[in-house]
């Protein structure tokens, strides 16, 4: 893949792009937000509590007085952290094990392929659920349940990946002349199987930020005084017949980074492989 | 022949099952340090912890406690709730129904959406059906469902008092009871699905319009809708069933969002109550009770598609 | 009322244009001829001549992005079937005229048992109940020389090899007795063996039924089997018409010459090469000002290259579109398909 071409490509895809610009603002959000926040996000002012949005408070003031605008801009940290670490595992995990099992097929592969059915057939936010549960509730240990979910996804695609490559004329001549099978699952199979699994990674960092805004909204994830956005829309939720518009901010933050990882998804499939049809 | 056909799909329904409840049960073996300190917690006294761990058998080979647990569960003894003491399986079951309803009231909805919003979109392609459908067929698939919950409640409990923001009746007790409160439930947990089936079934339909036995059924002399209606629609629908499936235990999954939003006593409340009191017989009896549902229900799409579909041999 | 020798279909100066972004193409560029009662015509062409979208204009089934021009007229037993509206139109398709198609392979619907596939069109166009359209599909299935015809209703199409299947759209076409059948390349994806069995199942059922035909293919060796009557088109427009008979016994215009010379023969000039077309059909974007021909043609002389030759009487019931008709009369031509 010439990924110079692709950038071209990905470029033509004009959603898609902007989703990118979008991301990359969400992830220098997330470094950097503690400097940019006009308020200190979690400093109550009991005097200014649910103030409408206006010239200093740009999203207005939640019960506690705190600004929102602040308190939105902080939550990408938690939400980018929850995408990466949650794309992270599956990646440095089920990719291998994935091409392990696919490469060397027969009864391991069997074996393999049914614990991975297996966890999938598991309700994802329940097994998240239940994996958080047993850790400890802590937004560390939600992300890494998200992570261990998404794991059987991407083993699955790696070795599916796999099974092709693996009859392909280079990896034959790699082999007859004398590599060995972790030289070759390294140097040939997984350069030409990466692309597809850039895709999903992309599809399920945009999962994962849902994911993670589902935990912390339930009590799950992040934990005061963490901002999140989830765990935002959990205190909405309580102001409901008060304050309803609290709600509107944190929930477009979710619904936005969210479209922007799968747009970026569809126009990052079309641009590594053109001949795919949007969906 | 049928029988036997059904015979052979369960046999690789068998090993699933014990993987998956392998899985379920090792659940309580991620519980770092001791799991009867941290279901206690710290200022647990020493009895209490002995007598817990030999509750769960915590003091026997990991192996045997999983037969142990095995064999329990499948008389049907899950134990008994940490906290309240309460019998888990009959808390499940009795909270089985509910969910179920719900379940398949979002189903119902995705399905019925999901065709209108396919069928409207491939008729008149580029039209502002086509372009509804697309725009719902991105955001669905987006939208946070408990975010989604909440716009609904302020807009059709809180500002136009129409439908219930809490609370569920069953379709046994009060039958306009059970269309009012599911609604909104119902819409939150299949806009996701409806999304889904949206998106795949306007490809499907897309790709089986081109197709050469539609342009036949037009040379008998059939107008669009019959055609749609008796050729392609039901051609279309077979990738779907596949899905549904997927879906169904995507929004089993899900009920622990809505189910807590909207105040629903099912099971996805019940797991996330567990969770919250460290209550784990209880959350190992839930986990273990929908995925067995989903292995149900994939079995049941799977058996589905292969009558449906007379390419399929069923010997 | 018609006279017993109108023509049961007759089309003039049909026009059809596709807009693009970087021009209009004309699949089929203003051409007239008339297929009469009983009569089997065959429309020759290569692929992209305009042979099947002719076909599908008649049936008001091309897609909706090819347009026609306001004076094309499509008559049907003295009804414009291009002003028809859709209710009109669907009495007549699959009722008066119908259609096979190339590929039997996907032309029926793999979801439906097969009785039930033939049985729509009686059911439609009859108003009659599935058991009683079943009679019929019965004695169709015997027809088209289906053994057993009773116990294959609940066959699938996938249960069928290709040659049944293509017989089974046969069978499905001639279902309410249409005036008109238009088969589509109907032998094209077959076996060589398999080929001879349909067209003769066509063949036996016209004499039967005395159903008019109009057989699209680029085989020369189907039209010389079955057609009365040939249509030669060459970039959308009619190069060449005569009976068959006189055509490939002597051809006018230098393409059907050349087509002819390139059929493989059984006799004779074995040792010889097979004549081949020089050049390729020029891009619809593109054609030449003069004769769309003149590109390929070993006669072409500057008017070729200027002027487009119009399709004039040049004998009796043969027409030709070329300025060298003369210059090609006085070879020796000897073809045999």
């Amino acid at each position: 893949m010439q990924f110079r071409l692709m950038f071209q490509r990905l470029f033509n895809e004009k959603l898609a792009f902007v989703s990118m610009i979008f991301l990359l603002l969400l992830l220098f959000l997330s470094l950097f937000a503690s400097w940019i926040v006009p308020f200190d996000p979690n400093k109550q002012d009991l005097t200014k509590v649910m103030l409408p949005p206006d010239g200093t408070y740009w999203f207005g003031t939640d019960e506690l007085g705190r600004d929102v605008f602040s308190r939105v801009l902080m939550g990408a940290q938690a939400a980018i952290q929850a995408g990466v670490v949650a794309i992270l595992i599956p990646l440095f995990v089920g990719v291998p094990l994935g091409i392990i099992s696919g490469y060397l097929g027969g009864i391991i592969d069997d074996i393999f392929m049914r614990i991975v059915d297996a966890i999938l057939s598991f309700p994802a936010i329940l097994l998240a659920l239940g994996i958080t549960g047993a850790l400890g509730v802590s937004l560390w240990n939600a992300m890494i349940a998200i992570g261990i979910i998404f794991t059987p996804q991407f083993a699955r695609l790696a070795r599916g990946q796999t099974l092709q490559v693996r009859r392909e004329p280079y990896v034959e001549a790699a082999k007859i002349s004398g590599a060995g099978p972790l030289w070759i699952m390294m140097k040939h199979i997984l350069p030409n199987i990466l692309s597809p699994i850039i895709v999903q990674a992309s599809f399920s960092f945009s999962l994962a930020i849902l994911v993670e805004a589902s935990l912390s909204f339930l009590g799950m994830g992040a934990q005061s005084p963490q901002v999140s956005w989830g765990g935002m829309l959990h205190q909405a939720y309580s102001m409901i017949f008060v304050n309803p518009y609290m709600m509107l901010f944190p929930g477009l933050a979710i619904l936005i980074s969210v479209l922007a990882g799968n747009f970026f998804g569809d126009g990052l499939r079309v641009a590594i492989d053109p001949k795919m049809k949007r969906s | 022949m049928f029988f036997k056909f059904l015979l052979r799909r369960l046999m690789y329904v068998i090993p699933m099952l014990i993987v998956t409840t392998l899985i379920v049960f090792s659940l309580i073996l991620i519980i770092p340090g001791d799991p009867a300190l941290a279901l206690l917690g710290d200022n647990a006294t020493e009895e209490k912890l002995a007598l817990l761990r030999s509750q769960l058998g915590l003091d026997q080979p990991v192996l045997i406690q999983y037969w142990n647990w095995l064999t329990n569960a499948v008389q049907g003894d899950l134990g008994r709730s940490l906290f309240t003491g309460e019998i888990v399986s009959d808390a499940v079951f009795s909270r089985l129904g509910i969910t179920f309803q719900l379940v398949v009231a979002s189903i119902v909805f995705s399905f019925i959406f999901g065709m209108i919003f396919a069928i409207g979109s491939v008729i008149k392609p580029n039209s502002w059906m086509d372009y509804i459908s697309r725009f719902m067929g991105t955001i669905g698939t987006a939208i946070p469902n408990f975010w989604l919950a909440m716009l609904l409640i302020v807009v059709f409990s809180v500002n136009l008092g129409w439908l219930p923001a809490t609370g569920f009746t069953s379709i046994s007790d009060n039958l306009g009871g059970f269309f009012q409160s599911i609604i909104l439930p119902a819409i939150c947990l299949g806009a996701f699905g409806a999304a889904q089936i949206t998106r795949q079934l306007r490809s499907s339909l897309l790709e089986v319009l081109e197709s050469d036995y539609i342009r036949t059924a037009y040379s008998k002399g059939l107008l669009l809708w019959p055609v749609i209606w008796k050729h392609a629609l039901r051609n279309s629908l077979l990738p779907v069933i596949t899905t549904t499936g997927l879906l169904f235990g995507n929004m089993l999954g899900a009920t622990v969002v809505i189910e807590t939003v909207f105040a629903i006593p099912g099971m996805g409340q019940l797991a996330v109550n567990s969770i919250l009191q460290r209550d784990f017989p209880m959350l190992q009896g839930v986990v273990l009770v929908m995925v067995i549902l989903v292995l149900i229900i994939n079995f049941v799409t799977d058996v589905l598609y292969s009558v449906l579909d007379p390419r399929i041999e069923i010997k | 009322m018609r006279g017993p020798n109108e023509p049961v279909l007759e089309v003039k100066n049909l026009c059809s244009y596709i807009p693009t972004s970087r021009g209009v193409i004309k699949p089929v560029n203003n051409i007239s001829f008339s297929i009469g009662a009983g009569e089997i015509v065959a429309l020759v062409g290569e692929s992209g001549s305009g042979k099947s979208v002719t076909a599908l204009s008649i049936m008001g089934l091309n897609s909706p992005s090819i347009k026609y021009e306001k004076d094309s007229v499509i008559s049907f037993k003295g009804e414009n079937l291009l002003k028809m509206k859709k209710r009109q139109m669907k009495k007549i398709r699959g009722n008066e005229i119908s259609m096979i198609f190339q590929d039997p392979m996907s032309s029926l619907n793999p979801l439906h048992p097969i009785g039930k596939q033939i049985a729509e069109p009686i059911q439609l166009h009859q108003g009659v109940s599935y058991q009683k359209a079943k009679e019929i599909v019965v004695n169709l299935l015997a027809k088209v020389g289906i053994p057993d015809p009773e116990n294959r209703l609940n066959d699938y199409p996938h249960q069928l090899s290709g040659g049944m299947r293509q017989r089974i759209m046969i069978a499905m076409a001639l279902a309410c007795n249409p005036s008109l059948l238009i088969a589509d390349e109907p032998t094209t994806a077959l076996d060589v063996t398999i080929q001879a069995q349909i067209l003769n199942v066509m063949r036996d059922l016209q004499k039967d039924t005395g159903i008019s035909i109009l057989i699209i293919t680029h085989d020369l060796g189907v039209v010389a089997e079955m057609a009365d009557r040939v249509l030669v088109m060459y970039c959308g427009e009619i190069v060449e018409e005569g009976d068959v008979y006189s055509l490939f016994k002597n051809p006018q215009h230098p393409y059907t010459k050349g087509l002819l010379a390139s059929v493989p023969k059984l006799r004779g000039a074995s040792e010889k090469l097979l004549h081949t077309i020089p050049g390729a059909v020029p891009n619809p974007l593109e054609l030449p000002k003069g004769c769309n021909f003149s590109g390929r043609c070993s006669y072409a002389t500057e008017k070729c290259l200027t002027e487009a030759p119009n399709l004039v009487e040049t004998g009796k019931d043969r027409r030709a579109a070329c300025w060298h008709i003369v210059d090609l009369q006085t070879e020796e031509v000897t073809v045999h398909a």
